[in-house]
């Protein structure tokens, strides 16, 4: 697996100019009637990714993947495999597979021919075939039930039938829609890095539609956030959760305080901004906000302290009031009201273990965040 | 709890008075013997002698109408020609009804109402005058005949009706609803994305359908066919107004037996071959229902 992992480690084909885009969506529009589903959306994905599709229910991401797939015809704009435009091509002739979020088993045939489906349509032979379900089957462990109808298997069990039947073709793009959503949370969480390995291990390009955004950060090498239609932002997990392009963006992914404020200074990568009370914040500028202009001061939860005493730093530091708290075993996360009656959401990793003396409700506690941790983000 | 007892027990109340009894009526008809009389037999199993008297009845029970039957070549080849008129019937029917409720169930969902209403629809008026509507549509100076010397396909009227092709017209017609019913409610709830995930496979639409639409479609198949089939089988009105003094079917023939012939002991024993007949396939048919609820 060491080999696996190195590969991981600098796999950032879409930092490399000179690497082709396997899949390309070239300004891409698709509309139903009136309501424009996909909105002039361009995006390249790479070969061997594991590309996750994010958003919420209607923001277009399973539209985007059945233009692919080839269910739906683009409105406008192009798709292109390997620089090969897929206009006109039926679902039956792209290179392309896809796991239904609904699994979308036949429920007449048993697991093996489910399984064989595929193989048939393309004329394999009898011995092959047989052989490639076996393959599939161990991949899947799901060795023991080939005679089971869908039917007797559990939700679980289906979910791995249907990896097995839209794996059996060695597609070089497998598409994933919500392919996790009916399982059971520790399931979910189990089969999550499953299929990360699978991928490695097989080689292919993943591309999965979710609006979970834990999954999508598990899995995958690059997370687009998608909304009405248009992509707001494509960057690995970490950047995205560190760095988002905008509010929609960091309320998308995990949980984000806003304070609205003016910036009065700026000074190399750091922005140093007025809250609506006077207090002095202090955080990155990654979109260069210039003095004047109204932005929010952005931080997480966990990148503020909390504590009795007042801090000694210049800045970001709040006063406020302990309104709840939410003991979550791993973390503990504080509601703090400040003095203007805002929520500052504070989580504190529970190193030690049942604390002597812990913050408590009603106390009077003062946060604080590093300028580095924080975000200048646009109004 | 009594009355939870008491709704179980509703249906066969409801089986004992309205079929058994009456069953039981013609299985003692079918066992006596015609006489010149009113009513036209002698009856056997009488109360007057009581039931020690039953044990001489019994002995006197004759089957001499069972053997007539399978004597007179009349009445197997009207089976006969019943059963196959029948099953052409049902393939002709199927083959109407498939793709009508294949149709139906692709119509936008808004629309769906409006086609099941037109299928059901004919039910509103009466089957006998329906029936009558197809002489006047079939007969040599009749619709069909005019509009097609009009249209310059024939020159001369063709002769439909009287014929078995009229009885094929008039049963496919008038039971065409009880193909398409049972085919809409399997093909309706058929989930769409199963198509969308053997064409994902590699499958052509065409394949597509046999392999996946229609091994689906085969209990709303089999519950059509025999929808059709089994009152087909017995149909008396459709081929005494549509049908030739040639076409040979049972109903015809048991009508013949009891009201021309007045021997109402034969027909009461074509009944209930007829029936016997008939069982065959209603037995295989809530076996396949029973599987299919068992699934």
């Amino acid at each position: 697996m060491k080999g696996v992992a190195s590969f991981r480690r600098d796999f950032e084909p879409w930092n490399d100019g000179s690497a082709r885009p396997f899949i390309q969506f070239d300004n891409l529009t698709k509309r139903y009637g009136a309501v424009t589903a996909v909105d002039r959306l361009s995006l390249d994905i790479y070969e061997r990714e594991f590309f996750a599709l994010l958003g919420p229910s209607g923001c277009g991401k399973t539209t985007l993947m059945r233009v692919l797939a080839g269910f739906e015809e683009a409105s406008e704009g192009a798709v292109y495999l390997e620089g090969e435009d897929l206009a006109g091509r039926p679902p039956y002739r792209r290179p392309v597979n896809m796991m239904f979020q609904s699994y979308a088993l036949f429920p007449h045939m048993d697991v093996a021919k489910n399984i064989a489906f595929g193989l048939k349509q393309d004329g394999m032979g009898k011995g092959e075939i047989t052989d490639r379900v076996a393959e599939m089957l161990t991949l899947v462990k799901m060795e023991g039930f080939a005679t089971r109808k869908p039917d007797q298997l559990s939700g679980g069990q289906r979910q791995r039938v249907a990896l097995a039947r839209s794996l059996a073709k060695q597609p070089r793009l497998l598409l994933l829609d919500e392919p996790l959503g009916a399982l059971d949370r520790k399931l979910r969480e189990e089969t999550q890095f499953e299929l990360v390995d699978l991928q490695e291990r097989l080689g292919i390009t993943f591309m999965i539609v979710t609006h979970d955004q834990e999954e999508a950060m598990t899995m995958a090498d690059r997370i687009a956030v998608m909304d009405v239609g248009q992509i707001v932002q494509v960057a690995p997990p970490a950047e995205i959760y560190e760095r988002p392009a905008s509010r929609y963006v960091a309320d998308f992914l995990g949980d984000m305080n806003f304070l609205p404020t003016t910036i009065t200074s700026t000074k190399g990568d750091l922005a140093t901004m007025e809250g609506e009370d006077g207090t002095v914040l202090k955080a990155l500028n990654p979109h260069q906000a210039t003095i004047g202009r109204n932005a929010w001061f952005a931080a997480r939860p966990e990148k503020f302290r909390i504590s009795r005493n007042r801090p000694v730093a210049a800045c970001n530091v709040l006063q406020g009031e302990v309104w709840d708290i939410a003991y979550l075993g791993d973390l503990t996360i504080y509601k703090v009201r400040l003095g203007d009656g805002t929520f500052i959401k504070a989580s504190q990793l529970n190193r030690d273990v049942m604390a002597d003396d812990p913050i408590t409700w009603e106390e009077q506690v003062w946060l604080h965040a590093d300028p580095q941790t924080a975000l200048v983000l646009p109004a | 709890m009594k009355t939870s007892r008491f709704t179980v027990w509703l249906p066969y109340l409801w089986l004992l008075i309205f079929f058994l009894a009456p069953f039981a009526l013609v299985l003692k008809l079918s066992l006596s013997e015609p006489a010149i009389a009113i009513p036209p037999y002698n009856p056997v199993l009488t109360w007057e002698e009581g039931i020690a008297g039953w044990w001489v009845d019994l002995k006197r029970l004759s089957f001499e109408n069972y053997r007539f039957i399978t004597e007179d070549s009349l009445y197997w080849k009207s089976y006969l020609s019943s059963v196959w008129i029948a099953t052409v019937s049902t393939l002709l029917t199927l083959a109407i009804g498939f793709p009508l409720a294949y149709g139906m169930a692709r119509a936008p969902r808004a629309m769906r109402p409006v086609l099941l209403m037109l299928v059901i629809l004919p039910f509103w008026t009466s089957f006998l005058i329906r029936v009558y509507a197809w002489i006047g549509i079939l007969k040599k100076e009749g619709l069909l005949n005019q509009f097609l010397l009009w249209a310059g396909l024939i020159d001369q009227p063709l002769t439909i009706l009287n014929t078995d092709v009229a009885v094929y017209i008039g049963i496919v017609y008038s039971y065409l609803p009880f193909m398409v019913l049972p085919l809409y409610a399997n093909l309706e709830k058929q989930d769409a994305t199963l198509l969308e995930a053997a064409a994902d496979l590699g499958c052509t639409p065409f394949r597509a359908f046999w392999t996946v639409t229609w091994p689906l479609a085969l209990p709303g198949v089999l519950a059509g066919c025999f929808l059709v089939f089994i009152p087909a089988v017995g149909e008396f009105v459709i081929p005494a107004l549509l049908g030739g003094s040639d076409t040979l079917m049972i109903g015809q023939t048991l009508y013949d037996e009891f009201f021309k012939n007045r021997d109402w002991p034969v027909s009461s024993t074509v009944a209930v071959i007829l029936l016997a007949i008939l069982i065959i396939p209603i037995v295989i048919f809530q076996r396949l229902q029973q599987r299919e609820a068992g699934a």
